[in-house]
């Protein structure tokens, strides 16, 4: 068996250490080393989005990143999203129009969306669908997620804007 | 939808009860599951489509320091060659017990032969590369029709065909036959004044749910094996391993995890066996998962189809004769859904002149599962297709042909039974008045060629049995445990139906899942069942605890129970001239001790479900891509418990139709091999290739449902495939007959390449 | 007495007959009274003393839970037709 390599990093805004052998995967790491399993395997080689995570200062598919490439990165994934103040407007949105239903693919969006919103705080539909066709979700046909999304800009804007 | 005032919780739109662990990730599904001193399961799978087994050798693989165990069929116990009764299904446990590990043959690329536990799951693969199996490869057929000619290479010694209860005399690979004959067909069709006959086929297709299979086992000492999995039905994965380790059901313990899709995927065993084998053997928990191309390969897909269909018409827009002839493919065993398909093709219409032949035909692919209304979105493409053709010779618009033949209650369904009670006229009516269907459509713009399509569907829907046990809190809010596992809201829905009952907002019923040890026998979550089983289920269960509630009013008040009444919430009596209340708060707090109501139901009546889709959509006559522009879906749902889900279930097969239509197909070699299991060339929709979904919930209630429910889940599948298959042929004036319209298809159909 | 719709593929037993009056209370009781007039449906329709797992039966509209014990009532119509499941 490969020696396994000393990995430092931070995930969700807290410093974390772990060992990894050289092939293992950011999503094995993540699962399986650290427990967060918020992040899914769907596919394993890119095409379904179910792993999507931050990395840096864009999002990834963790099966196609090795954890090795974690070292000095800041990572955010599912579990960093909500905060203790309360779920983000993008899980409430979520939640309030029904954007899910078998759930497998609602962490990798959820991550997916929070990344648009922050680059293009007033995406249009067809933004929303082009930016999500990277995520894969087989049960909702899409419709109540782009709905959320889009109702989560216009409740992200109002907030920026009362807070002046 | 109009907002109910009949109902205080029925029509509203809670957030669903599971929702935050979902947003947040905290839910836990199989593979998320970790036992710090598990093993890791992987399994060998043949190469080849068709090839007998001469010998597997082990020794080898058995030094790797990191194994604990190898199995091959040999450790599973020997099952009869029986055809018997799984839960809701019927199903032969040898060609379970086969599909799980093969014995003699493997009959298609991806078939277990073997599977390893290891320490890690690298060395587990490395190990199954150390086991050396002997084949002796066998020639494969990956077509039905040949399958189906003399001299085709025979998949089963034992396989006689079966015609309804009569076994034919010698080896081949027709399964089954079945018939269904109404009326007069000859006559039927010499009063027709127009006849259309097409012969249609459609691809292999998966269901292609996000999640892949999983299975976490354990067996303790004292003989108790349990096994964590996601799964739509943990008591059918009960009777299974129960039926093929040849235990008893009492020694088994299933736990559904949260389930990442199912689509009628995840009712057959595939590596739950194998789990539990290897942690009976080694007495480690054994955690198993596929990975997607063995989920492509190694689990039940849907089956690809050849169906023709004859109708005819006379001029007045009256179907006068009907005749399909269905093949599907089975797979590997026996047991695709042509009889369903055979029962859904004409399901919409009133027809007295009929014949319908199924057929179901093994063949080197994986055996066929089910998948949302299995059988009936092939039917359907086929049928309704052939009918919009008629209404082009007639120059009869599509919706009015459908009111002129459509089936109401009264009228015979053409497998025999007269319809209830049924809202299949209200969709094709709401169609008519929508103004999708009032807006016309350009012809051309900007070189693309636009169409319309309009087709209906139908699905029988199911009843069987479910369980759900109620205990009410000190404080007045309830636990609901339900053996239903909850893939697409369902936990909501049944909640809401029993909050009913008892007067109480959603939000203070607490539903969970049970495991088998904690709630009745409930059977798969699929079928369309669950909303409207478990849901009566539940109801019976509230309707229960009220009573008993209004027992520990009348204790309290020292009235009979029959002078206590109940409404809105609050129980009511009279004494002394005087009005009393008690809120169910504090009847729950009076109660002194457990209330608590278990009920099992195992209703009929589940209502039929039709609907009718109208789509429009443009091609792109250099690239042949189709793209959709826009799709209103209207079904009868009986009675819409949680509007929002019942809307999911439409736009979610909504979007699997448009996959089934357009791209989605498993593609084989001449070896056998599919060519494409990924989701890189296994092409689903994405948000980019699907618009909004338009969804309009007719409610035409069930008489076999307190509340009207019909089931839901299934029916959205049935008509998307030729819809879309009717837009583009109108688009390009060219009938399209074969799945998936992919842009090489389209082209070649226009006469460009 | 209910109405008994014979499929297609039992015809031959039936000398072609798809549709006959048969006397019973319960589905149990058609069946051996079918079997009295037409010898060999009973093989046909049922393993021993159970129906066979892949037919199911419809009294009227509804599909049968109960089997071999269905009540029928007078006037009722019985099909016979595969058994199917959902997804």
């Amino acid at each position: 068996m490969p020696k396994k390599t000393h990995v430092q990093t931070e995930i969700n805004g807290e410093g974390v250490e772990f060992l990894c052998e050289p092939r293992q995967s950011l999503l094995e790491v993540l699962r399986d080393e650290l427990h967060l399993t918020g992040a899914k395997e769907g596919c394993n080689n890119g095409n379904c989005g179910a792993c999507t995570v931050r990395l840096g200062d864009r999002i990834v598919n963790s099966c196609l990143v090795l954890g090795v490439e974690a070292e000095g990165q800041k990572i955010e994934t599912i579990e960093g999203i909500a905060t203790s103040e309360g779920l983000h407007p993008i899980q409430q949105k979520f939640l309030e129009h029904a954007a899910l239903q078998c759930g497998i693919c609602t962490p990798g969006f959820i991550v997916s969306s929070k990344a648009l919103l922050e680059q293009n705080p007033t995406p249009s539909e067809e933004d929303i669908r082009f930016w999500l066709a990277g995520n894969l979700c087989r049960c909702t046909g899409y419709h109540k997620i782009v709905e959320a999304v889009v109702d989560a800009a216009k409740s992200m804007n109002a907030e920026v804007a009362d807070n002046g | 939808m109009a907002e109910n005032k009949e109902f205080k919780v029925i029509g509203t739109r809670p957030i669903r009860h599971d929702g935050i662990d979902k947003v947040t990730g905290r839910a836990a599904y199989g593979a998320d599951i970790h036992f710090p001193d598990m093993l890791h399961g992987k399994v060998l799978r043949s190469p080849y489509a068709h090839a007998r087994i001469k010998s597997i050798d082990i020794s080898k693989a058995s030094s790797h320091p990191a194994v604990k165990c190898i199995i091959t069929s040999d450790d599973l116990p020997l099952v009869e060659d029986t055809i018997t009764e799984l839960g809701e299904t019927v199903i032969n446990l040898k060609y379970l017990s086969d599909n799980i590990l093969a014995s003699d043959k493997a009959l298609y690329k991806g078939h277990p032969v073997a599977a390893v536990a290891a320490t890690d799951p690298y060395l587990a693969e490395e190990a199954l590369n150390m086991i050396e199996v002997d084949y002796e490869i066998l020639e494969p057929v990956l077509d039905v029709r040949q399958a189906m000619e003399p001299g085709a290479p025979v998949l089963h010694e034992s396989l006689k065909k079966e015609s309804m209860g009569k076994e034919g005399d010698h080896s081949q690979n027709v399964a089954s036959h079945s018939q269904r004959k109404n009326g007069d067909l000859e006559a039927g069709f010499a009063a027709a004044d127009v006849i259309v006959e097409r012969d249609f086929s459609t691809a292999t297709i998966h269901q292609g749910y996000i999640e892949t299979h999983n299975a976490t086992a354990q067996y303790n000492e004292d003989g108790e094996l349990t096994v964590w999995c996601s799964t739509q039905g943990a008591f059918g994965v009960r009777d299974q391993l129960s039926k093929i380790l040849k235990m008893p059901v009492s020694k088994i313990k299933v736990v559904p995890m949260e389930i990442g899709g199912g689509f009628g995927g995840k009712v057959q065993v595939y590596i739950k066996p194998i789990a539990a084998l290897l942690a009976m053997k080694t007495r480690k928990p054994v955690k198993m998962t596929m990975t997607r191309t063995e989920v492509f390969e190694g689990t039940g897909p849907a089956p690809g189809s050849y169906i023709r269909v004859k109708l005819g018409a006379d001029n007045t827009g009256k179907i006068t004769a009907a005749e399909a002839h269905l093949v599907f493919e089975a797979g590997a065993y026996p047991g695709s859904a042509v009889g369903a398909g055979s029962l859904c093709i004409f399901a919409p219409y009133k027809i007295d002149n009929l014949q319908i032949d199924g057929y179901d035909v093994v063949l080197n692919k994986p055996k066929s599962s089910g998948y949302r209304a299995p059988g009936a979105p092939n039917a359907c493409f086929a049928s309704e297709c052939v009918i919009d053709e008629i209404c082009q010779k007639l120059n009869m618009d599509p919706i009015e042909f459908r009111l002129i033949n459509g089936a109401k209650e009264g009228d015979r369904r053409c497998d025999g039974p007269i319809y209830p009670k049924i809202g299949y006229l209200e969709t094709v009516e709401a169609a008519q008045q929508h103004h999708h269907y009032a807006e016309s459509i350009d012809q051309t713009s900007n070189g693309k060629l636009r169409g319309r399509g309009v087709a209906s569907g139908f699905w029988m829907n199911g009843g069987g049995r479910s369980s759900v046990t109620i205990n009410v809190n000190s404080d007045g809010r309830i636990n609901l445990i339900e053996g239903s596992t909850d893939i697409g809201g369902t936990r909501a829905s049944i909640a809401m139906q029993a909050a009913e009952v008892l007067g109480l907002p959603a939000e203070d019923i607490m539903p969970a899942v049970g495991d088998t040890d904690s709630v009745g026998y409930t059977g798969v979550t699929g079928g369309s069942r669950t909303t409207f089983a478990t849901g009566i289920a539940a109801i019976n269960a509230a309707e229960d605890i009220r009573a008993q509630m209004i027992g520990v009013a009348a204790n309290h008040w020292e009235l009979r129970p029959s002078d206590v009444k109940f409404k809105d919430g609050t129980f009511l009596a009279q004494k002394n001239g005087e009005a009393l209340q008690m809120t169910f708060k504090e009847v729950a707090a009076a109660a002194g001790g457990p209330l608590v109501g278990a009920v099992t139901a195992s209703p009929g009546g589940a209502g039929n479900g039709f609907a009718t889709h109208i789509v429009d959509l443009e091609v792109d006559s250099e690239t042949g891509k189709v793209d959709i522009l826009r799709y209103t879906a209207i079904q009868d749902v009986g009675r819409a418990i949680h509007p929002s889900y019942a809307e999911g279930q439409v736009e979610g097969g909504v979007a699997q139709g448009v996959g089934w239509a357009l791209s989605e197909g498993y593609l084989y070699n001449d070896e056998g091999h599919m060519t494409n299991a990924s989701f890189l060339d296994y092409r689903m929709p994405t948000s980019y290739d699907l618009p909004s979904i338009e969804t309009v919930l007719v409610e035409v209630p069930n008489p076999g449902h307190p509340y009207g429910v019909r089931g839901a889940g299934e029916v959205p599948l049935v008509p998307p495939l030729a819809a879309i298959a009717n837009a583009v042929s109108r688009a390009i004036g060219v009938r399209m007959t074969e799945l998936p319209m992919s842009p090489d298809r389209v082209l070649e159909a226009m006469g460009s390449i | 007495m209910a109405l008994v719709s014979v499929p297609s593929l039992m015809q031959d037993l039936t000398a072609g007959q798809g549709q006959i009056d048969i006397e019973g209370e319960t589905i149990r009781e058609i069946i051996l009274n079918f079997e009295k007039a037409f010898p060999g449906i009973k093989d046909r329709l049922c393993d021993g003393d159970r129906i066979k797992p892949f037919i199911a039966v419809y009294v009227g509209s509804e599909l049968s839970q109960a089997g071999m014990r269905e009540p029928v009532s007078p006037d009722s119509e019985i099909h016979f037709v595969p058994a199917i499941s959902g997804g």
